[in-house]
């Protein structure tokens, strides 16, 4: 190669990874800078209030199962970086699970325990809790063999019009990104940030129960959590996201 | 209208023919819906109300419109101030029913249909977003908009 094709090509390569770099942010983003620097304060994200309480549970005794720090001993390392693989397929079903469908299934299988069930609050707490283990680490799912169908149906679920308003998650997350909706503004609709604290809220909620806001948004059929319809768009989202940071607790509108 | 969009609005209005969940029938003509739904008169003060309402046209999540006291107004589709003089009333008609059928892609949701969707919540399904006489409501406040 003659050096000035090779200036050519290192300038392509450079536009190429900073196009590929810039295209998709956090939510984080386009929160006011207020809301940004609260969301990093962990004195005033209230979402460490439940990273706390999860804190507690994952080292506390339920008459005489283990606890989850009896098999993750020193979590702050064992578990660093696990968030960022969710939703994976589960070796043993088969079946595409989150973080929050794994820690349910430790609390069943592993600690005989009732389930503590979706959105409650000691399962948003342990999800908060694990989630912040990888805050800063990379998200890196899987989209190869058994992951691969649910990779598709999240795809097109994305893309798809759906709802008495006939809009599909694509039309605001691609194409109205940075537009004001009421007074939300649009991101690119990762999850990122989830479990999040939402101030319409009042407390800290799961990606699922953001993503039924969505739904309901649109006057679409609400999916259940930890339903497979959102979980294969969760592992979509995931994908979108790759390479961007765990943000987990977020702070949200 | 390009053919294919003439093609797309036969196809509703034999859909809308159909008995069940019928709508009342419409006819297009170039991008015009010029006869009022069901022979409907609209009354502007109940088209206002409706567009502001969020639970009914809701149309401010993605318009602006010159109500002063209303925050947080949308970007996403044109500023509705003015809209009474750009456009006329069947043409405002047209965009309400299904701005489709003008643009394929378009963001603007259907008001005045309830078929060919998908997954629509129970709430909400076998019927428009907005009935004959609401469309004509909304229309007729549409239409007094007239200073950009
Ligand atoms: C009519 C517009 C619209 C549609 C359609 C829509 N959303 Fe959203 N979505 C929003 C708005 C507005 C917000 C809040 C602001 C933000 O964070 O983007 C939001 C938030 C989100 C968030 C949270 C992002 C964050 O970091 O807080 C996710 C995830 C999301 N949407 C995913 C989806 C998916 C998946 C679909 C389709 C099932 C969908 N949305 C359909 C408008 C929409
Ligand atoms: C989810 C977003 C969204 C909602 C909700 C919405 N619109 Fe729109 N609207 C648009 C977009 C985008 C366009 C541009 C259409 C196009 O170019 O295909 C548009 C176009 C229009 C136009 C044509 C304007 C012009 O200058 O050509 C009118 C009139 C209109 N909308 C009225 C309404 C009314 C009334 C409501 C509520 C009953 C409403 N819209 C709800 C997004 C929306």
């Amino acid at each position: 190669m003659t050096s000035a094709s090779r200036v050519v090509a290192t300038a392509l390569l450079a536009l190429a990874g900073a196009a590929g770099a810039e295209e998709i942010k956090p939510g984080s983003a386009f929160l006011s800078p207020q809301m940004q620097r609260q969301q990093e304060d962990e004195a005033r994200n209230p979402g460490w209030l439940w990273v706390e309480q999860g804190e507690e549970l994952f080292s506390r005794r339920d008459g005489v199962a283990p606890t989850c720090a009896s098999c993750h001993a020193d979590p702050k390392r064992s578990l660093r970086g696990a968030a960022a693989r969710y939703p994976q397929v589960d070796a043993a079903g088969g079946k595409l699970i989150n973080l929050e469908g794994r820690i349910e299934q430790c609390r069943v299988e592993r600690q005989k325990q009732p389930a503590f069930g979706y959105e409650s609050q000691e399962l948003l707490g342990l999800t908060a809790y694990v989630a912040s283990l990888s805050q800063g680490v990379p998200l890196s799912v899987s989209t190869e063999g058994a992951a691969k169908p649910y990779y598709e149906a999240g795809k097109s679920f994305y893309e798809r019009r759906q709802g008495q308003l006939n809009l599909a998650c694509t039309q605001c997350h691609d194409g109205l990104v940075g537009q004001k909706l009421r007074g939300d503004t649009i991101s690119y609709g990762i999850g990122t940030g989830f479990p999040a604290y939402r101030l319409e809220w009042n407390g800290l909620g799961s990606l699922h129960r953001r993503l039924r806001a969505c739904s309901l948004g649109v006057r679409a059929t609400q999916f259940d959590y930890g339903s497979d319809e959102y979980l294969a768009l969760e592992l979509y989202l995931a994908v979108r996201a790759r390479g961007l940071p765990v943000e987990a607790p977020g702070l949200r509108r | 209208m390009r053919p294919a969009a003439i093609r797309t609005a036969l196809i509703w209005l034999a859909l809308a023919s159909a008995p069940a969940g019928a709508l009342e029938v419409y006819t297009v003509v170039g991008d015009t819906i010029p006869a009022p739904l069901g022979g409907k008169i609209g009354d502007p003060e109940r088209g206002r109300a409706l567009v502001l309402d969020r639970t009914q046209g809701n149309c401010l999540i993605c318009h602006q419109v010159p109500e002063p006291n209303e925050p947080f107004q949308g970007t996403i589709g044109p500023d509705l101030a003015g809209v009474g003089a750009r456009l006329d009333t069947g043409q405002l008609r047209l965009r309400l029913v299904d701005a489709s059928l003008l643009n394929p892609q378009t963001v603007m949701p259907p008001y005045f249909r309830n078929q060919g969707l998908q997954d629509v919540a129970p709430a909400f399904r076998d019927r428009p977003a907005l009935t004959a006489q609401e469309i004509e409501d909304v229309v007729t406040y549409l239409a007094s908009l007239r200073t950009p």
